[in-house]
């Protein structure tokens, strides 16, 4: 025999993921929600989807490369799903130098710093989202209309988003009846024709995306229904109490970003709790917060916060709440 | 000055007043006597907190000198003779005496001479290949060099040669705390007392197997033949478990052992070269 | 519905590829190594010395201690060398070399092909011959039986579970006994009912094996008080613990044995085993070892005599291929990789798994992404990516408090993560470690 014997522990088998196959299943999954938003946005959308994936993709090279002197690690895919999912979070207008600014966040200060990809408390993508949307408000609330492939990129027709719109119609006191006329269908907003920002408009396209990556495994389904379903929840309380004021729970739900946070973000590896009895209080957790903000506090939209909050909790979770052992429930004897 | 800014101004140095006065009585009531000796002791201590002496840190062992009434089992290896010397006369005590040690790797099988018979690709940490198997090699006493003891070094002294695969010790920086003995799994690093300008001798292997096995396995290998045992006028060297082994204190540095081994198992560091046989003869005829 | 364990659990590629070999004979080598401890417990005591002719099934060292067993010669010669030797992984221990000659069997032992039912020994007189005969736990485990069939007072055991899941990919030695040797083994295990004193037992087996669960069916009907139980197909089915979770629907508590809930598992082969040794006078000298591998040229199950040289054995089945890069002792999942190819065939070992150079080497390892894979296949539902920190940082006293000692080393976590990383590695570590450090404490 040639070869010396190859030596290692047991197991001498092993499965067939890998990190970087789960990345691309990731970046698969979004692939609809992109072809929307090409479809809706123009031009914008593939400007800003590109300038956000090469920048996060440069940033991770640069700093691993020449800062960090470790191995570079770029194609493990980490950085392309930060990319594409900060720039799902953006309005597809929002000028080239901005994006690189929010990159730079994402990656160098939310990830890098904290030591790469696993070691990141804080889902890197919102937390790129929520400084540029703090440092650049104007750029960041103001949403195009959906006009096809003619909407331009910097010089897009904006307009307010549905939760703009019913926020600030309420605080004005016109009665959501008034408004409903001004909002788009229910099946507008399944398919996406509003303004928003790219991933979150079409709730159809999040949708296919969902089940893509529930019969590929790469999530379970306990995250997005825990988020998901406590808002349905929690709004159709108050749509019930009182419909004149609250919206309705499919509004809510089609609205916003609350698919492509339950879909996407919420069920992001790293940030989120790794038991799935924490899974539904860490979802029921973004679902409660999200409603708070949206009803009660100055946002119109409170995702990209909850989802941050419970990150926060996240590691407390791992630590108290354990999966019961095999075998635990004998005591004594 | 508005009557706002006054009243913030007044209000908050209050507050301030008021929790440095309770601050004080709480730091009062629950302080705890601490000899003062022990800070000044602790302030003459390295502070690295490698555990060399065997206590948890710095302030432990500062206590604990304090609190003993001799220097009996309390030594920082790190900052030595010195360190312990200082602390003696702060403490207004006569300082210890301790020979200067310095670690040694008892395994000198490099690739050359203990040729690799396998291809390890588990989790590359010495204890894991330990509990595993006899190692890449077919000795399995000798150094596994994924650098266990490397890790284990908190003053730099240790590093696995990229060719030999063996850890080398530098004398200077060994401080003799003794992590990387701790650290090792199959205990092939030796605290050693060395003598002037860092000179040791000392028989390189562990294997316990017997002749043949040993040294098919790697050639530098001790064969536990007793050759050197019987050369040493000062009785030094026993013979345990076919592996040959030399009493440090007993140890003249005579090096006639190393001559003797036939396979060069033992080893001499720091020595300077000695003179070709032929020459020495030479000079010995010469001399008559 | 086939039964399974709840939680946890991987679905490795079978690779059965010698299911359908019916078992063969390897000739008796030139010579055999008998290391003096093949089981859990401590090493047996020699009671032959240099230059004794020993015949096949002769009593060559005692078990010494309460958890030890006898070692008996596997062929007929004359003993060389009482000696140190390999085992696979290079490790040494002591050893009894025979010269072999000829094959002359100790006159005592039964070598007629028929089946014999009727069991004429007591309770008592059973136990006994198991320890007589040398039978450890065929599975791999090795664990002394006759320890197995004496009930702890204060302890109550309501069924006997028999262990025909053979779980691990590759191996089919269990498979083909029970096809093959059925009665037997359902003689075996009414002969353990008997030193049990139970009326019930369960035959577990994948759905893997329709032939050998047909089989097991049809005769089982003919004995008292036994049935057969497929279960699903779901890697570590045949662990203990999740056996007795799939048939019975009881947990073993942590720490603690199946008797506790009152079940006693032995395997497939160790029922066969029991038979030959009560029925047949025969000790454990010979067992069905699979050799199998992807280039190997002859794969199948084939009866070796112990004490044979893995060398040997490869030999017979055409030689070790030119592109093997990896030699495993027993399964892919909890097998050892095999350094020292003249290792001798021992009682525990199971199979012998030639892998190709292109398969052996593992997976770079990654970050965790901390995708909790590992925790949801984990059968024990511990979990391993923070037993592994825990262990590779030293902290052993909150690795406990996770409960890592009630890790059965499945390797279903390294098996599935897709960062590569080697849970079990150090998973293993930390248990080793903190049962060493809960031993000095004892000690103290």
């Amino acid at each position: 025999m040639t070869n010396m014997l190859n030596i290692a522990p047991s197991p001498h088998a092993h499965g067939k993921d890998s990190t970087r196959k789960l990345m691309l299943d990731v970046v698969i999954a979004l692939i609809p929600a992109f072809i929307i938003s090409v479809f809706y946005f123009g031009i914008g959308a593939v400007i800003v989807t590109a300038t956000s994936v090469i920048s996060c993709l440069l940033f991770e090279y640069l700093i691993q490369k020449f800062v960090l002197k470790k191995p570079v690690s770029v194609t493990d895919g980490s950085a392309l799903v930060t990319g594409i999912l900060l720039a799902f979070n953006l309005p597809s207008n929002i000028p080239i130098l901005i994006i690189v600014i929010g990159s730079f966040v994402s990656i160098a200060i939310a990830k890098m710093t904290f030591g790469g990809l696993g070691n990141n408390p804080f889902n890197p993508a919102l937390v790129g989202r929520v400084f540029m949307l703090i440092s650049f408000p104007v750029q960041m609330t103001t949403w195009p209309v959906p006009k096809g492939l003619g909407t331009g990129y910097l010089d897009a027709v904006t307009g307010a988003t549905p939760l703009a719109i019913v926020k600030e119609g309420l605080a004005n006191g016109e009665s959501l009846s008034e408004l409903m006329s001004q909002l788009p269908s229910p099946v507008q907003m399944f398919l996406g024709n509003m303004a928003g920002s790219m991933g979150e408009v079409s709730a159809a396209a999040l949708l296919i995306g969902f089940t893509y990556l529930l019969i590929r495994k790469v999530i379970t389904w306990q995250i997005p229904v825990a988020v998901a379903g406590t808002i349905a929840v929690f709004t159709g309380i108050l749509w019930l109490a009182n419909p004149a004021k609250n919206a309705d729970p499919m509004f809510h739900l089609l609205a916003g970003g609350v698919l492509l946070g339950a879909i996407f973000m919420a069920t992001d590896y790293v940030t989120s709790p790794m038991v799935p009895k924490s899974m539904f209080i860490y979802g029921a957790g973004i679902g409660i917060i999200t409603v708070v903000i949206r009803v009660y506090g100055a946002y119109p939209e409170g995702v990209s916060f909850a989802i941050l909050i419970m990150n926060a909790f996240v590691p407390l979770m791992n630590a108290y709440i354990k999966p019961k052992r095999f075998g635990e429930e004998v005591k004594n004897g | 000055m508005s009557p706002t800014i006054l009243i913030t101004i007044i209000s908050l140095s209050l507050l301030a007043f008021l929790s440095a006065v309770i601050l004080y009585f709480v730091a009062q009531k629950f302080k705890v006597y601490e000899d003062p000796r022990i800070d000044e002791v602790q302030a003459l201590l390295p502070a690295a907190n490698c555990g060399g002496c065997g206590f948890a840190g710095c302030r432990n062992f500062a206590e604990a000198i304090v609190k003993s009434d001799s220097f009996e089992g309390l030594n920082c290896p790190v900052g030595g003779a010195t360190v312990m010397g200082e602390i003696a006369s702060v403490l207004g005590r006569t300082a210890p005496v301790y020979d200067p040690t310095v670690a040694v790797l008892k395994c000198n099988g490099s690739p050359d001479y203990r040729p690799r018979t396998s291809v390890y690709n588990g989790a590359a940490e010495c204890r894991i290949v330990h509990s595993l198997y006899a190692g890449e090699t077919d000795c399995s006493y000798g150094c596994i060099g994924y650098g266990d003891c490397e890790r284990a070094c908190t003053f730099d002294a240790l590093h696995i040669n990229p060719v030999t695969l063996l850890p080398e010790i530098s004398d200077e920086k060994c401080t003799s705390c003794g992590a990387c003995v701790k650290a090792c799994p199959r205990n092939l690093i030796e605290l050693r007392k060395k003598a002037k300008k860092d000179r040791k001798i000392y028989v390189a292997c562990s294997n316990c197997d017997k002749g043949g096995p040993a040294r098919r396995a790697c050639k530098v290998a001790c064969i536990g033949c007793g050759k050197c045992q019987k050369v040493c006028a000062f009785n030094a060297i026993t013979i345990e478990n076919n592996l040959a082994y030399i009493d440090a204190t007993k140890c003249t540095f005579c090096r006639k052992c190393v001559e003797e081994c036939p396979t060069n198992a033992i080893i001499e560091v720091n020595f300077p070269p000695r003179k070709p046989k032929a020459e020495a003869e030479a000079e010995a005829v010469k001399a008559q | 519905m086939l039964k399974t364990f709840p939680t946890g659990g991987v679905h490795p590629p079978e690779n059965k590829l010698t299911a359908g070999i019916p078992i063969e004979y390897i000739p008796v080598p030139g010579k055999v190594v008998i290391p003096l401890s093949q089981h859990i417990g401590s090493p047996a005591n020699p009671v032959v010395a240099k230059g004794d002719f020993v015949k096949t099934g002769q009593l060559i060292a005692e078990g010494k201690g309460f958890v030890s067993a006898n070692i008996h010669s596997s062929v007929s010669g004359k003993v060389s060398k009482i000696d140190t030797a390999a085992d696979t992984s290079g490790l040494k221990q002591t050893a009894v070399f025979i010269d072999v000659a000829g094959d002359e069997w100790i006159d005592t032992i039964d070598r007629s092909p028929d089946i014999v039912r009727d069991i004429k020994l007591s309770p008592e007189e059973i136990i006994k011959k198991c320890f007589e005969s040398g039978i450890v736990g065929m599975g791999g485990a090795t664990f002394p039986s006759h320890i197995k069939l004496n009930v702890p007072s204060g302890k109550k055991c309501d069924v006997l579970i028999i262990n025909g899941v053979e779980c691990e990919p590759y191996l089919t030695s269990d498979h083909r006994l029970m096809l093959e040797k059925g009665e037997e083994i359902l003689i075996g295990i009414t002969i353990l009912m008997k030193a049990l004193k139970v009326e019930k037992a369960m035959i577990g087996i994948e759905n893997n094996k329709p032939d050998a669960i047909a089989r097991m069916t049809s005769l089982a009907s003919t004995f008292r008080g036994i049935t057969v139980h497929p279960l699903k197909v779901k890697y570590p089915q045949g662990a203990e613990k999740q056996l007795i979770k799939a048939l019975i629907n009881r947990e073993v508590p942590s720490g603690r044995l199946p008797i506790d809930v009152g079940a006693i598992v032995h395997n497939a082969g160790t029922a066969f085993a029991v038979y030959e040794a009560v029925q047949k006078n025969k000790p454990l000298i010979e067992r069905v070892v699979t050799v199998t591998g992807k280039s190997l040229s002859k794969p199948g199950n084939y009866m070796v005599r112990i004490g044979t040289p893995l060398s040997g054995v490869l030999e017979a089945v055409g030689g070790i291929p030119g592109d093997t890069g990896k030699i495993i002792n027993g399964g892919p999942m909890m097998g050892k990789a095999v350094s020292n190819t003249d290792a001798p065939v021992v009682k525990g070992m199971s199979g012998i798994i030639l892998i190709p150079a292109s398969e052996a080497p593992r997976k770079k390892i990654n970050p965790c992404i901390r995708c909790a894979r590992c925790v949801s296949v984990c059968p024990i539902h511990l979990e391993p990516y923070l037993l592994m920190t825990l262990a590779e940082k030293g902290m052993f006293e909150r690795a406990e408090k996770e409960r890592i000692t009630d890790c059965i080393e499945c390797g279903s976590c390294s098996f599935t993560c897709p960062a590569g990383r080697p849970l079990l590695d150090y998973i293993r570590l930390g248990k080793s470690t903190m049962i060493r450090m809960a031993r000095q404490k004892v000690l103290k």
